[in-house]
């Protein structure tokens, strides 16, 4: 048994996917992470698969403010991913609020509504940073009690 | 008997390892077309071994039910394969398991599901007569469907079905999911609606859905690796030719819809097929 569990340790390291949530950004972050995808970066060589379905992610990538619209939205995907994830909050705005946390549609930075396990911090912070981000999530994911 | 066993293992515990390492083979190729490093090889393994370690979670019952339909289905054609049985027999043990995950994913109601699920039905309709006339090509040439008999031939099939050949490639591409016949769902296209009928399938079951399509995978290689069944360097050039093809294929190509698919298969892969029984009678 103990082997087994090594094992999961070891693909959860190896093959974690990817869902990123746009939670009211600039468009700033999303274009970071999505230039994490292309040939430059290849995240793809970590197997990291940015797929479009939170019944097949691991990882959440948030970015951007949360607000009382949204905020149904990010818990709903949140709770669609299977045990165990985790939450990566990207960008200033993600892990505060940023310049808009006075606003008054504004909550503030994603871990006012559901657990983050990774702040990456930038405004919007670079591709490298994100890389670094999930790298570090990885370990906290690898960890995590089964489903 | 000795050798029946060794067979079947083959079929249960080989075929996936090689699945796997031919969908790994096909993603560094890709990467390498993209002008990207790729994962390692083995990374389909460790996408399938994490699933597993995933939470449980289903829409109802008749998922669970339908995914280990699907992957005995799988597992079973594979092993009628290494056995040497039946050609008719494996395609309809191969529809059955085929059909079965599409219900699977008609069951449940999202609409993301509904829609893969029927494109998908689209496909196994526009690949199986394409498939049954191949193996008609064959029956007609060797005179039986059985592959022990297919085996014991002399000459390579492909010289005298060479169209039937290309028409069965057809019905490879739309198997293995390829660009442009992936629209019910794709490897690639993770971002997009095209998740199709895999929306619903998570966690462990959609690891069974993955070793199921290896399967699969190593289950039409090996259909087409009998078109040169007579010498083992004949067998991996025409399966390593036809393979690389496929994924050079994939990655020139545009997803299309299923209403040109339809148009574009059916006649070409179809018309393919009889001129070449046609010359087979005639010869």
């Amino acid at each position: 048994m103990d082997i087994l569990k090594k094992l999961t340790r070891k693909s959860r390291i190896k093959s974690p996917w990817l869902l990123h949530f746009d939670c009211g950004s600039c468009n700033g972050c999303d274009i970071e992470v999505l230039a994490c995808l292309t040939p430059v970066y290849d995240i793809e060589r970590f197997g990291i698969i940015n797929v479009g379905n939170p019944k097949h992610a691991d990882l959440l990538l948030v970015t951007g403010t949360v607000n009382h619209r949204n905020k149904k939205v990010l818990v709903n995907l949140a709770e669609q991913m299977p045990e165990p994830k985790i939450v990566v909050a990207l960008g200033s705005c993600g892990l505060s609020g940023g310049v808009f946390r006075e606003a008054y549609n504004v909550i503030g930075g994603v871990d006012k509504i559901i657990p983050v396990d990774v702040y990456v911090p930038g405004c919007p912070p670079k591709p490298e940073a994100i890389i670094d981000g999930v790298v570090t999530g990885l370990e906290k994911f690898s960890k995590k009690k089964d489903g | 008997m000795i050798k029946g066993i060794i067979m079947v293992f083959i079929g249960v515990f080989v075929a996936p390892l090689l699945g796997g390492l031919i969908a790994g083979v096909d993603r560094r190729l890709t990467a390498w077309f993209q002008s990207r490093y790729g994962p390692p090889v083995w990374q389909p393994f460790f996408d399938v071994i994490k699933l597993f370690g995933k939470e449980r979670m289903v829409v109802n019952r008749w998922l669970v039910f339908c995914a280990h339909v699907y992957i005995t289905a799988a597992m079973l054609s594979v092993v009628l394969f290494f056995l040497q049985s039946d050609l008719l027999l494996i395609l309809f043990v191969q529809a059955v398991g085929a059909i079965f995950l599409v219900i699977g994913a008609l069951s449940t109601t999202s609409p993301y599901s509904q829609l893969g699920a029927n494109r998908e039905l689209i496909q196994i309709l526009t690949y199986e007569p394409l498939i049954i006339l191949a193996f008609v090509g064959i029956y007609l040439v060797t005179g039986s469907f059985r592959i022990s008999e297919i085996l014991v031939q002399t000459k390579p099939l492909l010289v005298s079905l060479p169209l039937l050949y290309i028409a069965l490639c057809y019905a490879l591409t739309i198997k293995l999911r390829k660009s442009p016949f992936d629209f019910s769902t794709s490897h690639h296209a993770h971002q997009e609606l095209v998740k199709g009928f895999l929306t619903e399938y998570s966690g462990p079951y959609l690891a069974l859905v993955e070793i199921g399509h290896w399967y699969e995978v190593v289950l039409i290689l090996g259909l087409c690796s009998l078109f040169w069944a007579t010498s083992w360097i004949g067998i991996i050039a025409l399966v390593g030719v036809t393979y690389f093809c496929e994924i050079l294929i994939d990655n020139v190509t545009a997803r299309l819809t299923w209403r040109w698919m339809l148009g574009y298969v059916w006649p070409m892969g179809l018309a393919m097929g009889f001129v070449n029984l046609i010359w087979l009678h005639g010869r």
